[in-house]
């Protein structure tokens, strides 16, 4: 692999391990400091207008010990670990955190942080068709800009948001870009850098990770894209962490050709939309133009035919379901779109994400058992 | 039966006469061609109700099979279908007997596990209305049940209520909703809306929900004539039937019927009250006489508890805004911070002069579950009073150990002997 490769891949590796340090550079830099946001869909273009840092805070690989006494062994494994960080004071250093709550388990986590930031509470609506829906949810945004204003002391000016809006759109396009380019070269990115790429994006100022991102394509580009040998997939669900489980992945030849992920390409499915109406009413719409994820509510259940046609226009052998453990959402999801599948003649393998997990075992024979029917 | 019939009965006889009755509502409904609605239990059915379509309630369903110990029949079919254990009991048992229903609807025969059920026949539905009030679950389940039948699916969401008091433009949103409802019924029906029919079921409902209030509140008493456990049973009336007057008729009966005993100066417990307790979570259906005894055998009676509390659906009925109906939906307390979580807790503890707290670690509801940890120390703080925490299911059997439960039960029943002595909690 070309050096230039390995150096940028290595960085994207670096930044996603460390959020820390991103923080620490960003405030030596700017003077400012970081907002956490808690999963899964926030108006993240506020947090940027302000200049301080957003930070994605996704749980990590902690032995869960001090969230027992908070949280029952049912709730979920990401807010677990959230959970566990928060006792551990990860996340005081955070001029605030910006919590969403369209699950149960966030509802009450936004009501019981036991970190010292000030939590700022906001709520999707969920009858997302609806123009009132929109309506709504801009009332609850401009609250939320409000506090952000009073926290960092900075007026958020149409501007400036119209600025930020820009910055992520941008984005959110080069990442598509970049998981349409991962799909056609395996062999440079593996499914560990895959991640790493995707989850530095939650520790970096936007514009910073795009002009990352970018470079990172010229130089794929460069090389000419070579047969794939192994199989190929697309992976559905919360997240799919740790490395661990991801180097199984790259262990059994399996090239992830997309994904479905909240905490991967959920997150950048949807543009904020260009038109005259003002920044904060566009940035409400986005959750109207949401599709195929297991907190937005659809009652015409689009998830099945959406993760099909991903696998028919990515030539991909089988669906992987991570599937987060204790993760209500998605597990009702499962049976409709497993239904699907099965119908459709679509191949799946359902696959328990534990962030805590360190063994890795039983999954290497489920997916290598995948492979060898593939 | 005949009206005067009606006029004779007991409470009690009239609480098993309605819920039969709306059964056959329902069935006789699916059979002349008319409508039928499976609803969310909090999910305003007033909308419905006023264009005459008959309504059935799956929570209350699901409730009724694990009291009558048929919820591992129906859970068995949800695993069959790929329901994670995790997902909600009353979820699981309903989607299993939807999909027997769907199975004796497509292959004319009725399915051995449907046929030897203990569970009241109901038919398919036609619509589903959900709310999420009570939880997001309601969401996900009622997706679901609108993909497997193919059917319209309203929904009413209720933001979560991160401040108190409920913001304006929650209630302007949720309004909104209310007459989208409307139209969509008026599309699915194939005919306009009965606006003043929608005012007289708003007006019938609040009827329902003041006799309802007037039963919740007999347990201020000391000693209680009312017995807490009771309104479980009598709660399925007022999810199943807060818009008609069956509703009203046994709640009226039974709050007078427990005046009288008042005035005669009887208890529940017939003198043994030796302590009173409230009660969080939801019940645990399939032990519920277990759960009820062992608190019975202690003199311990429940005479608090938030989650009947829920149907507290007071509003003006007059307000053609639907603004007072949209706060009404939406205050149930776990849908609100847990400031506000913690107050109407307190409120119905010193209400029901409560000695202590018995937390129902739910392993079907997260959203009644989580927060238990933290309500119970506010709540402690604010008044003193001992609690424990058992952990429970409200309908799968397996997630209930009736030994746990007798344990912490007793510990509850030692603390608060200790506190009423003088000591400790």
């Amino acid at each position: 692999m070309e050096e230039n490769i390995k150096a940028l891949l290595e960085q994207f590796r670096a930044i996603a391990g460390d959020p820390r340090k991103a923080m620490a550079d960003h405030l030596a830099e700017t003077g400012k400091g970081a907002i956490g946001m808690m999963p899964i869909y926030a108006p993240e273009e506020l947090v940027h207008a302000t200049g301080y840092l957003p930070v994605g805070l996704w749980g990590g690989s902690r032995p869960v010990t001090k969230a027992r006494t908070y949280l029952p062994p049912f709730a979920c494994s990401v807010m677990q670990q959230v959970m566990e960080l928060e006792c551990e004071g990860a996340y005081d250093d955070l001029a605030a955190v910006v919590f969403s709550v369209p699950c149960d388990t966030l509802k009450c986590m936004s009501q019981k942080w036991k970190g010292t930031s000030p939590v700022l509470v906001f709520t999707h609506p969920q009858n997302r068709g609806l123009e009132a829906a929109n309506r709504f949810l801009e009332r609850e945004y401009a609250i939320l800009k409000e506090k952000l204003e009073g926290i960092t002391g900075v007026k958020i000016t149409n501007a400036a948001l119209e600025r930020s809006i820009q910055i992520y759109n941008e984005n959110r396009a080069a990442m598509r870009e970049f998981s349409a380019l991962a799909a056609q070269y395996p062999q440079v990115i593996s499914a560990v850098d895959r991640h790493a790429v995707f989850k530095a994006r939650l520790f970096m100022e936007k514009s910073r990770h795009t002009a990352l991102v970018r470079a990172l394509m010229e130089a794929v580009r460069a090389e000419e894209p070579q047969p794939w040998t192994g199989k190929k997939v697309v992976v559905t669900g919360i997240l799919l962490e740790p490395n661990g489980l991801l180097e199984l992945f790259d262990r059994l030849g399996l090239a992830i050709v997309a994904d479905d992920l909240a905490q991967e390409s959920r997150q950048i499915r949807v543009d904020v939309p260009d038109g005259d109406e003002a920044p904060l009413y566009r940035l409400a719409r986005v959750w109207q133009n949401m599709y195929g994820c297991s907190v937005a509510t659809d009652t015409k259940k689009q998830r099945g035919p959406m993760l099909m046609d991903m696998a028919r226009k990515t030539g991909a052998d089988a669906v992987v379901v991570a599937m987060m453990k204790f993760c209500d959402p998605e597990e009702w999801d499962y049976p409709i779109y497993y239904k699907q599948f099965e119908a459709q003649g679509v191949r799946s393998l359902m696959i328990e994400v534990d962030q805590e997990s360190t063994s890795f075992e039983q999954l290497h024979t489920r997916l290598q058992s995948l492979v060898e029917t593939l | 039966m005949s009206e005067k019939s009606v006029q004779e009965m007991t409470a009690k006889e009239l609480l098993a006469y309605y819920q039969a009755k709306l059964d056959e509502e329902a069935r006789q409904a699916k059979a002349n061609g008319k409508l039928v609605c499976w609803s969310a239990s909090v999910a305003p059915p007033e909308m419905c109700v006023a264009m005459d379509i008959a309504m059935v309630y799956p929570e209350t369903h699901a409730a009724g099979i694990g009291a009558r110990k048929g919820a591992m029949d129906m859970l068995e079919v949800a695993d069959r279908m790929g329901y994670s254990v995790d997902c909600c009991s009353y979820g699981r048992v309903n989607m299993g007997y939807m999909e027997l229903l769907k199975e004796e609807a497509m292959t004319g025969k009725t399915p051995e596990a449907l046929a030897n059920s203990p569970a009241a026949r109901v038919p398919l539905p036609d619509l589903v209305i959900t709310c999420n009030n009570i939880c997001n679950t309601l969401l996900k389940w009622y997706e679901n049940l609108a993909a497997e039948l193919n059917i319209p699916c309203i929904v009413i969401d209720v933001p979560f209520n991160h401040t108190m008091p409920v913001s304006e433009h929650a209630k302007e949103y949720i309004a909104d909703e209310f007459r989208n409802a409307i139209s969509q019924l008026e599309v699915i029906c194939g005919r306009p809306f009965d606006y003043e029919k929608f005012h007289q079921v708003r007006r019938q409902t609040q009827r329902s929900i003041e006799q309802w209030n007037r039963i919740a509140s007999m347990s201020r008493y000391k000693p209680s004539p009312l017995n807490g456990f009771d309104l479980f049973n009598y709660m399925a009336l007022v999810v199943c039937a807060r818009s008609r007057d069956y509703a009203e008729i046994t709640f009226r009966k039974f709050a007078d019927e427990l005046e009288e005993k008042y005035k005669k100066g009887e208890s529940a417990f017939k003198g043994a009250e030796q302590n009173r307790i409230a009660w969080e979570g939801i019940a645990v259906w399939p032990y519920l006489g277990h759960t009820f005894k062992t608190l019975k055998n202690q003199g311990t009676i429940m005479t608090g508890s938030a989650y009947p509390n829920m149907w507290d659906l007071t509003y003006d009925a007059e307000d053609e805004s639907l603004h007072s109906m949209a706060e009404a939906y939406t205050r149930t307390y776990i849908n609100t911070c847990l400031d506000n979580k913690v107050a109407v807790l307190r409120r119905i503890m010193e209400e029901g002069q409560c000695d202590g707290v018995l937390y129902h670690l739910n392993r079907s509801c997260k959203l009644m579950s989580f927060l238990n940890v933290e309500t119970a120390e506010r709540i402690q703080e604010k008044n003193g009073l001992p609690y424990v925490s058992f952990d429970g299911d409200q309908t799968d059997p397996r997630n209930f150990a009736p030994a746990q439960y007798d344990t912490r039960v007793q510990a509850l029943g030692e603390m608060m002997e200790q506190a009423a002595d003088g000591g400790q909690a």
